[in-house]
Formats: structure tokens, sequence, C-alpha cells
């Protein structure tokens, strides 16, 4: 050790003679830094203020591996045909959704993906988005609902790409072998429910990642209360003690006893692959949901129902069906080539590039081929084209600080103490008055 | 001396020239201006955004003291989340901490193996605490987790992390493991360089192991001690990670900390009310500050 430590001494010491002073090592440093970085700064320039129009930047919150590889192919076929570039930032989905006020304020990219509903008019309202009404004008296939979901005072901010259905998923080969029959209302789902839990394989329901159970609390208040008073108690309109809401959670919690124990340790994650397993029965979930968690050979063993019919004067008419899609940030540099992307992503064609690679959402355009779809994509697409109102989501459809920070924490209380009801709906309500109250400019 | 001493200081300062004054005007000014800048600038931000309503984007209104009004009486996780943090001292102050020491005693005494453990029991002080909330996650998930996969009932599984009675403990054993192997090797520096001949000198007059430790060890370990109680302090306030890791600090498992950032971070953009949870989570803090400094002096000064 001592020996080699030493040889190394005398080595770089025989070195000295011809060795370039410090000087000019730092001098020949800062030269090379200089030449490594100046043609950078340069180029950074030329994408500055001025633009490069020839150069659209999109940033994603897809980071999953099916969506991220299905975009990267929409872009290349934009690229192709339109002869312009694409780049695309792609970021952390969550990440993405946290730092969405920074980001819009900041330095966002041409495009951005998001959502639509109450949490794209949010921004819109904040006049943080672009008005692309002229962009609309040229669209065909897209339903009045559509339209609705796009539009903030009159004009169109978004261009829907693609919707996922949320419905109850299970697997038919379970329900063919213990002889279960799909429920068209509440009484025979609560029947099949309380059968299922019998026989060891109860309803599966996790609710550790805060949001999965709000599928379950939209859809009772829909076939409850209906579509209208859904929307209106999202934008904050009605009272949360009212005896409406209240019967919400009373209804809700007849199905709890059925549920598999432990719902708020569990992810979305666990409980898909629980119905994979033959362990859970069914649940209540979003389309690409179970179908992430099954292997691909036995993804045509997963089939739905629509949410079983409560109050017949309601029907089964709502349907809850995020959208997901695309906006022109205000700050954007380059709006022309931006909304040149979105003319093209607003086409049909361009969800049958996206489609082609992510089999588990539905394209929104009626023009969209659909030949290629799977059982359950059809049956998807059948179920959204039926509906009479589509709703977002609970954290779509209402302030994102009223549902990050009260609801998450509420549904999380009523599934750990399902009996108080009558408090809970008046610290939800309490705490809603503040929060819509303040800044309501 | 009292006559001396200010002519002396005269002279001193005499000695320094305009360069000196310059370099030191440098050397100290670049520090106090990062100061005030990184740890004053967004305190007083703070302070002054928690009296308004804010959500980012628009203006900023002023709301007087509304902040705190709904933080006491109308945000239901605030009180658990204080209640949470002083447990969390409480366990890392009465149960990581003493333990701690114990290991350490023990490993000093020579116990065979004793290098073994000390770093086995050292290792989980290099991770961070979000990757001990993933370890805590793949040991008691409900489903997949390695306790009921052992020894869990398939009918009804013990919830160890979704049960919010159950996991702020859950969450605070993972946090002591780390916590422990840390103040262990604190109290083993110290416990080095306790000088033998007081032991010895304890055992001739006839003080027994226990009298020994309490009576003579533990009092020479003041510095450490104090060292000790700071960090355990720290570690309880500032924690966060874990829960975040483990839930994102919900159901039973809120946490000051947490509460902030789920406010002012994230898609919320309540500022001004994430800024008054900022500012009771400052005074709690300022209020161990103080005692200790308060402690501190007041000791300096008996010496």
């Amino acid at each position: 050790m001592a020996q080699s430590s030493l040889e190394g001494l005398t080595s770089s010491g025989s070195l000295t003679g011809h060795r370039m002073s410090r000087r000019t090592l730092l001098r020949s440093t800062a030269v090379g830094v200089g030449a490594v970085t100046l043609p950078a700064l340069l180029a950074a320039c030329g994408s500055g203020p001025g633009g490069n129009k020839n150069e659209v930047t999109v940033g994603s919150n897809a980071s999953d591996a099916v969506p991220k590889t299905a975009f990267q192919a929409a872009f290349d076929a934009y690229e192709k045909e339109s002869g312009k570039k694409v780049k695309v930032n792609t970021k952390d989905h969550n990440d993405f959704q946290e730092n969405i006020n920074r980001y819009l304020q900041g330095t966002p990219d041409d495009v951005f993906m998001w959502f639509a509903g109450y949490r794209m008019q949010y921004f819109a309202e904040k006049g943080l988005l672009t008005d692309i009404s002229d962009v609309w004008q040229g669209f065909t296939g897209f339903s009045d609902a559509l339209k609705a979901q796009s539009t903030h005072a009159g004009k169109q901010y978004f261009v829907p790409y693609y919707y996922y259905p949320w419905a109850v998923f299970h697997r038919k080969s379970l329900f063919a072998s213990k002889g279960y029959q799909q429920p068209k209302t509440w009484d025979e789902f609560i029947a099949l429910a309380k059968q299922m839990s019998k026989d060891g394989t109860p309803v599966a329901f996790s609710d550790k990642d805060g949001w999965p159970a709000m599928g379950t609390f939209d859809y009772i208040d829909m076939r409850l209360n209906g579509y209208d008073f859904h929307k209106s108690l999202m934008a904050g309109k009605e009272a949360w003690t009212d005896p409406k809401v209240r019967n919400v959670f009373d209804t809700w919690r007849e199905l709890m006893p059925y549920y598999q124990k432990g719902a708020l340790g569990r992810t979305w994650e666990e409980a898909g692959q629980s119905l994979q397993q033959r362990k859970t029965g069914m649940a209540v979930f979003g389309m690409p949901h179970p179908g992430s968690q099954f292997p691909e050979n036995e993804r045509d063993d997963i089939d739905f129902f629509a949410f079983p019919e409560i109050d017949p004067q309601h029907g089964q008419g709502a349907v809850e069906a995020p959208i997901d899609g695309f906006l022109i940030a205000r700050k954007s540099k380059n709006i022309s080539g931006a909304k040149n992307l979105l003319t093209w992503l607003g086409k049909p064609k361009a969800e049958d590039v996206y489609l082609r690679h992510d089999p588990n959402n539905v394209a929104v355009n009626s023009g969209a081929e659909t030949s290629g779809y799977s059982a359950l994509q059809k049956k998807s697409a059948e179920l959204v084209a039926g509906a009479q109102q589509i709703s977002q989501f609970l954290d779509r459809d209402t302030r994102p600080d009223f549902a990050s920070t009260v609801m998450i924490q509420a549904i999380q209380e009523f599934i750990g103490n399902p009996k108080d009801v009558d408090g809970l709906c008046n610290k939800i309500e309490r705490q809603k008055k503040t929060i819509f109250s303040q800044t309501a400019d | 001396m009292a006559l001396t001493s200010p002519r002396r200081a005269r002279r001193r300062l005499r000695r320094y020239t305009r360069r000196d004054l310059v370099v030191l005007g440098v050397l100290l000014g670049i520090p106090v201006l990062l100061d005030l800048a990184i740890v004053w600038g967004p305190t007083l931000a703070s302070i002054g955004l928690s009296f308004t309503s804010w959500d980012g984007i628009g203006d900023i209104q002023w709301v007087g003291t509304d902040n705190y009004r709904n933080l006491f009486t109308n945000y239901p996780p605030f009180w658990p989340a204080a209640r949470h943090n002083v447990l969390w001292l409480l366990f890392l102050g009465l149960v990581a901490t003493p333990f701690g020491l114990l290991l350490a005693v023990l490993i000093d005494r020579g116990v065979r193996f004793s290098r073994f453990y000390q770093s086995t029991i050292y290792l989980p002080v290099v991770l961070s605490l979000a990757i001990v909330g993933f370890i805590a996650q793949l040991i008691l998930g409900t489903d997949q987790g390695v306790v009921n996969t052992i020894i869990g009932p398939r009918e009804s599984p013990v919830d160890w992390l979704g049960d919010s009675d159950l996991n702020i403990w859950m969450m605070m054993i993972a946090a002591s493991w780390r916590h422990t192997g840390y103040v262990m090797i604190l109290y083993l520096a110290g416990l080095k360089s306790v000088d033998p001949a007081l032991k010895e000198a304890a055992a001739i007059d006839g003080a027994g192991a226990r009298q020994t430790f309490f009576r003579v060890v533990f009092p020479t370990l003041r510095p450490v001690n104090v060292i000790v109680g700071v960090i355990t302090v720290i570690e309880a306030l500032r924690a966060f990670d874990i829960v975040y890791a483990v839930n994102k600090g919900r159901n039973g498992l809120e946490l000051l900390s947490v509460l902030i950032t789920d406010n002012i971070i994230g898609e919320a953009g309540r500022i001004g009310f994430g800024s008054a949870i900022a500012v009771v989570l400052l005074t709690v803090s300022l209020g161990f500050i103080v005692t200790f400094l308060v402690q501190e002096l007041r000791g300096a000064r008996e010496r």
C-alpha cells in the first residue's frame, strides 16, 4: 500500500517539469467550457422570444409507458405529415398536476396535456389559457357534450383527445362459473355484492391513493339525485348538509359490509390485481385501471356493466367519462404552431394513431376508426355514446383546492367511520363555504 | 484587567487595514446577505402571506386573521396533525432515543459481535425517510405485505397502514428504526470519550454499575445529550417524507408539514392558508429553540 502511493508521488513529480501552470490550465478550461456552452446558448436564444416557428413544444404528463409510446406515435405521424417538429417534455403524472399552477405562470410549453371540465375552466377563468375557438370552427365529429366540456364562458380552450368510462368491472369467467348476473338496479347490485362476500370474493375497494373511491360517490349521487344536482353540488351551489347528500352516504353505507376489508391501506393497483387473481368479484373502476393490472392474454376476460340504477327517475343516463386532451397556455411562445398541432390532433385519424397503441381508452371523435377496437373498447364506446350526460370525475368537476384539501380527507374519513354522516356533511359544508367564498373573483 | 482591556481592544482595531476591512466585509457580508435572502426573507414573507388569501395566480387579498380562525375552528386535519407531531416528538424522545442510548451502552461494554451490531443498527441511518416509508409499505401492505403474508388471517387482514388508529404507530416505529441508529452512534462516540479514570474512581468509592452510569457517566455526556435532544426535536418537527411516501399524509398520518405542502404546493394553491399553518409550525419550533438557547446560555454561565 505504502509502496504504491510512494510510486504515485514520484511519477507525478516527474511530470512537474513539463506541466503547464495552473493559470494556463484554468484559462484553457474556461475556453473549452465556452466552446461547449456558447453554441448551446445561441441555440437557446434562437428558440427564445422570437420562437422557432417550425418547432412546437408539448408538455406531457403521460409518464406511463403505454400512453407515452402512444403519444409519441401520434406526434411522429404529425411530424411526417406537416414537416414540423414536435418536442415532447414528459414529466411524472403526479408532479405535472401538482406543479400546474407554477408551470402555467412560468415558461410553459406551447401545448400541454390536461383534463376537460371544471379543472380546465378554472385555469381559463384565471386567464392562463389561450382561446382556441377559431380552431374549433374547423372541427367535425365532436358531440355537444364534448364541446360543453371544452368551453368556458362561450369560448373553447380544450381539444378532447380520448376518454375512458367508469363502470363496474369484473371477470367474465368468474361471473360464468359462479352464475352471477350483471345487475341493473341497486337492489340487485347489493344482493350480488352480498352473495360475493358470502362466496369469499368480496367487492374490491381501495382508497389509499385518495381518489379511487370518488368514482363511487359520483355515481351514487348522479343515480340518486340526478346529473344536474351533482353538477351544481360540485360547483359549490348546493349545501352538503342537504338531505340529498346525506342520502348518498347512507346509500353507500349499504355496500360497505361487502367490500374487501382495509380499503384505506390498499392502492388501486392492488385492488386491480385482486380482481385479476379472482380474490375479489367486481370493482368500480375507470377502464384503464383493471386493464393495466391484467396480463395481456387475460384482458379479453374483462367485462363491465354500467353503474346500477337507484332512482328510476334518473335511470342510468349519466356516465362518468373523464376526457383528456390538449390546451394552449396563455404564455405559449409559438401560438400559431400550437394551433396547427391542435387542428391536427382534433382530427379522427390522429386519435386512431394513438388508440392503436393504447387499447385502454376510447376515441372522442365520432369519425374515428373503431374496427380495430377490442370488445371492451366497443362496449365502452357504446356506453358513452348512449350517455345523456357526461361527468368528468369528482376532482375534475370541482375546484382543485376543494377536491384535494377537503374531499379526499372527507371520503377517507367516511370509509374509516361510515356511521357519522351528519358530522361529516357539516364539516364538508363549513369548509366548502370558506373555500368557495375566498378568491371568488 | 478592567482597565487594560479597552485599550487593548482599540489597539487591535487599528491593526485592520482598509484591505482587511474590505475582505472582512465581503466575507461576512455574503453570508449575512444569504442568510437574509434564504432564511429571513421567506420567513417574513410566510408571516405576511398568512394574513392574506392568495391562490398563487391572481391578486393577493388581505384577510386579517381569517386564516388562523379557519385553521383552528374549521379545518378538521389541523388538530390531529398537531397531536401527531406531539406524539411523534414524545415517541422519539421517550422510546427511540433512550433505546439508542441503551444500545450504545451495551455495545460500549463490549458484547460479542459488537462491530456487527454497530454497523447493522447504524445502517438505516444512510436511508432517507422516504425510502424507510417505502420499505414499511413492503412489510406492512394489506394484501402483499410481508407481515400479512406470514401471519395475517386471509379473511380479515390487519390494515397496518390504512387503519387510522394504527398507522401512526407503525410510522413512528419505522422512523424510530432509523432514529435509534443515529442516536446510538452519537452516544457511542460520547461514551468512548468518557475518561475511564472517572469510572474507576466511582468504583473505588463503592458505586454500583447503575449508579456509576447515572451519576457519573451520563452527566459527563452533557454535550452529546444536547445534540441528541436537538436532533430528536428537529426530526419530530420536520417528519414528512415517511408519511408522504406511504399515503401522502392522510387518513391518520396528518402532520403539520404535510398540511403545509398540501395547501401550498399541489393544485390547491391556498397559499395564504398554508402559510398560516407554516407560521404555527414556526412558532412551535421557536418555542423549542428559545428554551434550548436559554438553557444553553444559562448552563454556559454556570460553568
